[in-house]
């Protein structure tokens, strides 16, 4: 299967697919909630139209002395860094950019977080906000060292930073089957530069709200929906490195692709409810003396493999 | 036609971003201004085909500079939020310094008489790359990287007031108390 770009033209189409799968990801993130709190499923659903609402008609909330334009690029800088994730993202046989380095576009994009989140926190100049920017900080350390080598195994097996690449690679055997831990810990770097669920400690109710705090209308909408698109453009990139992309019977690839991403999406968004948050200084140790070195390790295994095949 | 358009965009950027470094009167502003300024280098290098030098170049400065922001701010001692600073200092010396390495290399792009191509660049240019850091050059890597690993932990160790060994003893025997050090 050969990945061919398209022409600029269908650039509005690629954003508006991912912010279609974002919306069912806070979809089924309200359903989930409606669940634990016994009320009405059909409410929860629609979530994601009732909150816009909500905070489209909302005032924007400024404090004194705030630095509003670094508040307005980190605010902004979640759902931006996302769209331009998915932009080197095979979708079946199409791609909006075929870029020769996509990994390391993927990587320079989930880096571009550390900036947003911390300059979310600070804009505010309020003390929750700010805790909760160096907390991310403090979060990315642990996560950021093993989210890379985890993005070097499939690019090492397939020999190539292409995503088409990646994706012709797995035509035999998926890359999550011979190398789970990296797929693992891919997943849980999605889930931390997301913010989301065991590592949402930068926006969790452990600091008020943490970078939300001083957050409403517009500027609120654009971090949540931010952090569902960046969920979604994750488990986008997962599909495509470690679950075949467009590989699968029957089906039509780019079928195939949004199958996986929507289920791969959906577990993320479920450990939400069923994980406990981490706080950042507790996860350095195991993030560094543990999982760094089994990546490391799988990364030796998965080398050692390309290396032997020849 | 285009990529002159984006060149000049991104030029006028990098260099708007790198003035106002000196400009604002905060340290964030200012380390970011400064990232800016970067990514706008780094995204100019793709204009070159040199994807892999421009994303890394992108992804290594927004990495440093939100690291250096917090140190800049902890340095400081103070909230540069509430209080406006000025970011320069020392500015006769610094201007000299400045003009005299701008007359320099602006002398050198223009005087000197620039070699023709030769070749032509390789089909595969990040496997190239790769080659040549890590063929010729690889005993220069394996020898300085150890060297720069190790004065990076030796720097954090030194600049640590309390460690492990405070929580957990001098054998890293004593069960750790949630990860806090104690008071």
């Amino acid at each position: 299967m050969t990945v061919t770009q398209v022409s600029a033209g269908w650039v509005p189409l690629a954003a508006a697919l991912l912010l279609t799968v974002a919306t069912a990801a806070a979809a089924l993130d309200g359903v989930l909630a409606a669940r634990s709190a016994g009320r009405p499923l059909s409410g929860g659903l629609l979530t994601p139209a009732a909150e816009t609402a909500r905070l489209f008609r909302q005032r924007r909330r400024t404090t004194i002395a705030a630095d509003l334009p670094l508040q307005r690029i980190g605010g902004a800088g979640l759902l931006t860094a996302a769209l331009l994730m998915v932009v080197v993202v095979p979708f079946g046989r199409w791609t909006v950019a075929d870029m020769a380095v996509g990994v390391v576009w993927f990587n320079a994009l989930d880096v571009l977080l550390w900036a947003a989140l911390w300059l979310a926190g600070w804009g505010p100049n309020s003390v929750h906000p700010l805790v909760a920017g160096h907390r991310f900080l403090a979060q990315a350390l642990s996560y950021e060292l093993p989210l890379m080598f985890a993005l070097t195994t499939p690019a090492v097996a397939a020999g190539s930073l292409r995503l088409g690449d990646l994706v012709a690679a797995q035509a035999g055997l998926w890359f999550m089957v011979w190398m789970p831990v990296a797929f693992v810990v891919f997943c849980a770097g999605v889930v931390a530069f997301s913010a989301w669920g065991p590592f949402s400690a930068a926006l969790g109710s452990g600091a008020a709200g943490g970078v939300l705090a001083e957050s409403a209308g517009v500027d609120r909408w654009l971090v949540t929906a931010g952090r569902y698109a960046l969920l979604t453009a994750g488990s986008a990139f997962g599909v495509t490195a470690f679950l075949g992309g467009g590989h699968g019977p029957l089906l039509p690839a780019w079928l195939w692709v949004l199958v996986k991403t929507s289920l791969l999406l959906a577990v993320l968004v479920a450990l939400r409810r069923r994980l406990p948050v981490v706080r950042p200084e507790r996860l350095a140790v195991p993030a560094w003396l543990v999982v760094l070195p089994l990546v490391l390790l799988q990364l030796l295994v998965v080398s050692v493999v390309v290396v032997a095949r020849g | 036609m285009l990529s002159e358009i984006v060149f000049w965009v991104l030029a006028v950027v990098a260099i708007a971003a790198g003035v106002a470094v000196f400009r604002v009167d905060s340290m964030a502003r200012a380390t970011y201004a400064l990232a800016a300024s970067f990514v706008a280098v780094g995204l100019a290098l793709l204009l070159l085909d040199l994807q892999f030098l421009g994303v890394m170049t992108v992804l290594m400065m927004v990495m440093e500079m939100a690291i250096m922001a917090i140190y800049m701010i902890m340095f400081m001692g103070m909230n540069p939020a509430l209080m406006p600073m000025s970011m320069v200092h020392g500015k006769r010396p610094a201007l000299l310094v400045s003009i005299g390495t701008f007359v320099v290399l602006a002398a050198g792009a223009v005087l000197v008489p620039w070699p023709t191509r030769r070749g032509a660049p390789a089909a595969d240019l990040v496997t190239s790359l790769g080659e040549a850091v890590m063929h010729s050059k690889m005993l220069v890597m394996l020898t300085v990287s150890p060297v720069l690993f190790a004065t990076i932990v030796a720097a954090l160790v030194l600049a640590l007031p309390r460690g492990r060994y405070d929580r957990l003893g001098p054998e890293l025997r004593h069960r750790s108390r949630h990860g806090r050090a104690d008071r």
